[in-house]
């Protein structure tokens, strides 16, 4: 090894000054802490149930006062006998039927609400035209609260099938386009430009650079559509119908049967949580390139 | 070495890489580029310099046709490529693809790993842009420049980001890519020791017109330390107006 020192230092020493010695840090490897009874103890208890500690624990403190006598039966049945008047409902035929009279509903608004809501959206972000032609009406109807339109819906096309449906892919299209346009906009100038120089066509541009750009933000909208459309079924089925889990519901209200309103709750939450999980999977398969933060 | 003045004769013109004719560019009342003339010949190196804010990057959008002038002309070839200061690589994009953005043709995949190859990127196709680091990504960055054979190669401070010792290795690519790809290059950079090691020839920005030119003929030995190199640069450093500082 060659050591070279050069006689004058760069920077020529200040004059004595006493510096006052503040608190220092050192850093050593985890394991190299000192392991006491405690520690580990500690270590092992560290949230052993993850992110469903918080529910667990509810759902315990629930049964337990359910059971004591806390809770009225009709204010708050114990969850064990909600699991019960689902496996009643299923059985006496009811619960089947319902739900799939609403996923269909759910399911068909959606197909409607995100399929006008990607077109336009898609054509709002890519063509100045498209914006002109969708971003005002869609921002007006941003505005109008989706279960004052109901009421509307109801003198425009009945009491039927067709106002459920029609009320979620209201819901479901409107955040899509907003989200939509916005990612398509807000892709990185500089990589357009770039992708422009290398001689990449349009074709090129758009499946290269802007649908990959706005994956996030489609991402994004899709969980607000999915969110909003069940909103809007709880809404169309809540207000006249005669069969759905809003339907359920109502008569669980009704006849004073907690329990299955309380089920009907439960397998809206279910939606809920099945729709944010499917999302979750398509962000991780489709968002592979953007490591994420991960708390400690 | 000799040290020639602004107008550059026309003999340069034959079957020029880049020709910049008495262009203007201004934004709102501020003229950047004024009256500008300059030309790149067939498979020359010339490096750009000037001080932050002279107007270089505006001289090489408008050679990249990124921008139009507001007067004037500017010719270069259609086929040309930029190596932009950051890397602008597609994040959702493995290396590769990144790579052929640009390219058509059954062959475009063999092409590109050749020229990662070349550029001592060869295994690391398959990464995503954010597992490179920055001197990683720069290479992809001028493989993406270099895989569409240009005539004519735009480099708009595309080491300024790097550390030093990156930098260097980056100039000794840069060198080596040259005797392979035979395109004319005009490298933008404020930085004199970069422009000595990488140049043909150096011109000096100021006032929005190229100032003066120096044609550099140095081996490259030279080129790291010799009389004549320190000749240059304290030239150079002269017309950038920081003679009395070094």
């Amino acid at each position: 090894m060659t050591d070279v020192s050069l006689k004058a230092p760069a920077v020529a020493p200040a004059a004595e000054t006493p510096r006052a010695t503040s608190g220092r840090e050192v850093f050593l490897p985890r394991d190299a802490r000192r392991q006491t009874g405690f520690s580990t103890f500690r270590e092992r208890l560290r949230w052993p149930l993850g992110i469903y500690t918080t529910p667990i624990a509810v759902l315990i403190v629930w049964e337990v006062l359910a059971r004591a006598g806390v809770l009225a039966k009709t204010y708050a049945p114990a969850p064990t006998s909600i699991v019960k008047s689902a496996v009643d409902l299923w059985q006496q035929g009811v619960l089947g039927p319902d739900l799939a009279i609403s996923l269909q509903r759910a399911g068909i608004g959606l197909a409607i609400g995100l399929t006008v809501g990607i077109v336009t959206g898609v054509l709002g972000g890519l063509l100045r035209s498209g914006e002109y032609l969708f971003n005002g009406i869609v921002q007006v109807l941003n505005t109008i609260p989706l279960l004052a339109v109901l009421p509307l819906m109801i003198v425009w096309f009945g009491i039927d099938e067709l106002t459920k449906v029609l009320l979620i892919s209201f819901g479901a299209g409107v955040p899509m386009y907003l989200n939509l346009f916005a990612a398509i906009r807000g892709v990185d100038q500089r990589l357009i430009e770039m992708a422009r120089t290398t001689g990449a066509g349009t074709w090129r541009l758009v499946t290269r650079v802007l649908v990959p750009g706005a994956l996030p933000g489609f991402l994004v909208g899709l969980r607000f559509s999915l969110a909003y459309s069940v909103l809007g079924l709880v809404a169309a089925e809540t207000v006249n119908a005669d069969e759905g889990l809003g339907f359920l519901i109502t008569q669980g209200q009704t006849y004073l049967q907690t329990n299955q309103v309380f089920v009907g709750l439960v397998i809206y939450s279910l939606l809920g949580l099945l729709a944010d999980q499917f999302v979750r999977a398509l962000e991780r398969v489709l968002l592979r390139w953007r490591p994420s933060y991960e708390a400690a | 070495m000799s040290t020639t003045v602004a107008t550059q004769s026309a003999q340069l013109r034959r079957q020029a890489g880049a020709v910049v004719e008495k262009v203007v560019r201004q934004f709102g009342n501020r003229v950047v580029l004024d009256n500008l003339d300059l030309t790149v010949a067939d498979e020359e190196l010339v490096v750009l310099l000037g001080p932050s804010g002279c107007g270089k990057s505006t001289l090489l959008r408008l050679l990249a046709g990124l921008d139009r002038p507001d007067g004037g002309r500017v010719e270069v070839p259609a086929k040309r490529a930029i190596v932009f200061q950051a890397d602008r690589l597609l994040p959702w994009q493995r290396v590769l693809r990144n790579v052929t953005l640009g390219l058509h043709g059954p062959d475009a995949d063999q092409r590109a790993l050749d020229v990662l190859c070349e550029v001592g990127l060869s295994g690391r196709e398959k990464a995503w842009p954010k597992e490179l680091s920055g001197g990683e990504a720069q290479r992809v960055s001028l493989a993406r420049a270099l895989v569409s054979e240009p005539e004519l190669v735009l480099l708009d401070e595309p080491f300024a980001a790097l550390d030093a010792i990156t930098r260097l290795r980056m100039h000794d690519l840069v060198r080596a890519l040259r005797s392979k790809h035979h395109a004319a290059m005009l490298l933008v950079t404020h930085d004199v020791d970069e422009a000595i090691a990488l140049a043909d020839r150096v011109v000096v920005m100021s006032n929005g017109r190229i100032g003066t030119s120096h044609l550099v003929e140095l081996s490259a030995a030279d080129r790291e330390a010799s009389l004549a190199r320190e000749e240059l640069r304290s030239a150079l450093l002269e017309d950038l107006g920081l003679a009395n500082q070094h």
